[in-house]
């Protein structure tokens, strides 16, 4: 064909005996399918902006008896500010105007520590071991899938076993640890224990194998080549997968409501074998009451866990921004190098 | 359990040889890569292997410092011998043998560390005793890198050229004072006045290390070694698979001038291969 005809789409199809292509309908599947995609892109961000839009009108205009109508935005805002602050101190009560989160936040920060202290060493110690101490056989095929699938078992379903394992001890009075803040952070832990074995597991894959064979050749055993090569290359990856992980337990409700957090607690929690509640918990609670004004102690209690995780994420996102872009670790993170 | 001692003092009567292989059989698997391999590396000269590709050249180095124990599903039959120490004996250690047999690969691998830390890692996890600064210049020096980077000690070795880096690699294998120095192809990613530099280098090693270079370049071979195996996959065995075999293995000049395996004349004058 010449580069005449090119020029003139009249002719193509008589021009052309073996294609013809149907062109009206490529005009419109090709925008068509670009705006089916752009809307199931819009559509998650704007239940996103609903859910936090309604959250701050609640906290705005609180319902109920302390209901006022009115009021300037300004000292709406102040109002708002006011009452996030007396969330955050005080303890729960039967007043709506009273109530706080001062307990199950502590209780949460306990949660938090010991979901780090037992969820971290295991996960990373799993993912070591699968990685760079197992070769390819059938026994890690089989771990492997069965992390993967319990990675998708529904969080309450951890609640059960951690009632029956942790707070009752399957029945051994010795072993039960009853309704504390060990048996929680132990369900938690169990419950990422996946997450975290699955990221670390990718972060480890991430490192080029020439960097091993590198360190082994100079005559390091496993553990110095993992201590001063592996785990500094991979621990971008590995905090950021932690974070996320520890960031979906500090969420988790439906757990803890088997694993005995109490629904409504005055004394806060000292130690790991106090008894403990935790924020959303709380929030679940208050969220239940018949009175109307405590709509507004739950939507201020969300906007508190919402402001914690997304900061948790923001972290996570920085950390592994950052090192993508640090020049030594660039290509190592993003690509295997070597053979 | 007692190691054996893989110090040179207790080298014995084949003084003269540092490494050797006696019927060597390499099997991945089923199927088998080298096949009854026997040749003694001699002390303070440079040995190459050479060979077509899949040969089996990269195999038998690794063979040397129990690389392959990495790879999972790989099975040796035969004997290797350090000194007189038997290299596949179980109660060897692999650690003390990789330290003792040091190893350069092919693309340039340095620690995602500074220059300093990329010299002084593996004399530290080692044990060393001595004024570290002084190791790492040393090692540097007679790497023939010290003035190129003794200003920027702290910097990431990552940030050097491919030549410089394969030098850095070369010197941080000196740094834990190894015996022999096992090289993969330490060139094929390297540009020709790089490769002119690790080869000058080479040279110089040889007075005080035995090493073992195996090149995919002829001409390579031909300008650093004293001797040279040739590799050669063997069509003639009953599985119906080639294997790798030692054609022949003599003294570099004479390989390249007047062989007297066909196979190899074929090779070296580049009708196969």
């Amino acid at each position: 064909m010449s580069v005449k005809s090119l020029n003139k789409p009249a002719n193509w199809s008589s021009a052309d005996p073996h294609f013809r292509p149907n062109r009206r309908r490529r005009a419109i599947m090709d925008p068509l399918f670009r705006w089916v995609c752009f809307f199931a892109t819009f559509l998650g961000v704007v239940f996103l902006g609903t859910v936090l839009g309604a959250v701050f009108l609640r906290v705005l205009y609180p319902a109920g008896a302390g209901a006022k109508s009115g009021i300037p935005l300004g000292e709406r805002f102040s109002d708002a500010c006011a009452l996030l602050r007396r969330l955050v101190v005080n303890k729960p009560g039967i007043e709506a105007s009273e109530v706080g989160y001062r307990v199950g936040l502590v209780g949460s920060a306990w949660l938090l520590l010991f979901v780090i202290l037992i969820a971290v060493p295991v996960g990373v110690g799993a993912a070591l071991y699968l990685e760079e101490y197992t070769g390819k056989s059938r026994w890690k095929t089989l771990v492997q899938t069965n992390i993967a699938n319990l990675a998708g078992v529904p969080s309450i379903v951890y609640g059960l076993l951690g009632l029956t394992l942790f707070q009752r001890g399957l029945g051994f009075k010795s072993l039960a640890l009853g309704p504390c803040v060990l048996a929680g952070s132990l369900t938690l832990s169990l419950l990422i224990l996946p997450v975290i074995v699955i990221a670390t597991q990718e972060a480890l894959r991430a490192v080029p194998q020439s960097l091993r064979l590198a360190a082994l050749a100079l005559g390091a055993t496993r553990w110095q080549m993992i201590r001063d090569h592996l785990l500094p290359t991979a621990a971008p990856g590995i905090l950021t997968g932690t974070i996320l992980g520890v960031s979906r337990a500090i969420g988790e409700t439906a757990p803890l409501l088997m694993v005995g957090a109490a629904a409504s607690l005055l004394k806060v929690t000292r130690g790991p074998l106090d008894r403990y509640t935790a924020l959303p918990v709380e929030i679940f609670y208050n969220a239940k009451e018949p009175d109307e004004s405590f709509s507004t102690v739950a939507a201020g209690g969300i906007l508190l866990l919402l402001c914690l995780l997304l900061t948790m994420n923001f972290f996570a996102i920085w950390i592994r921004q950052r090192t993508s872009k640090r020049p030594g670790l660039a290509g190592s993170m993003r690509t295997k190098r070597g053979g | 359990m007692a190691s054996p001692d893989l110090s040179p003092a207790n080298s014995g009567p084949h003084s003269n040889t540092v490494l050797r292989t006696e019927s060597l059989s390499v099997f991945y698997g089923d199927s088998q890569a080298l096949s009854d391999i026997t040749i003694a590396i001699p002390q303070n000269q440079i040995t190459a292997l050479i060979g077509p590709s899949g040969c089996g050249k990269s195999t038998l180095l690794r063979c040397f410092n129990r690389m392959n124990d990495l790879i999972a599903g790989l099975r040796i039959e035969g004997q290797i011998w350090f000194h007189e120490h038997d290299l596949m004996d179980s109660a060897v250690d692999v650690v003390a043998v990789r330290r003792r047999i040091g190893m350069v690969f092919q693309k340039p691998n340095p620690f995602p560390k500074s220059i300093y830390n990329n010299i002084a890692w593996g004399a530290k996890i080692n044990g060393f005793l001595g004024d570290m600064d002084e190791l790492v210049e040393r090692c540097l020096r007679r790497a023939a890198l010290w003035d190129e980077v003794k200003d920027k000690l702290d910097k990431s070795g990552e940030q050097l050229s491919g030549g410089q880096q394969q030098r850095l690699c070369i010197a941080r294998t000196l740094a834990v004072e190894p015996e022999v120095i096992l090289m993969d192809e330490p060139c094929s990613a390297l540009d020709p006045i790089s490769t002119a530099a690790v080869e000058d280098l080479m040279e110089d090693l040889k007075a005080d290390y035995t090493i073992v270079i195996v090149t995919h370049n002829m001409q390579q071979a031909r300008r650093v070694s004293d001797m040279t195996a040739c590799l050669m996959l063997d069509a003639n065995v009953s599985q119906g698979r080639r294997v790798g075999v030692v054609a022949e293995f003599s003294p570099t000049d004479k390989l390249f001038t007047n062989p007297t395996d066909p196979r190899t004349e074929a090779y070296i004058t580049g009708r196969i291969g």
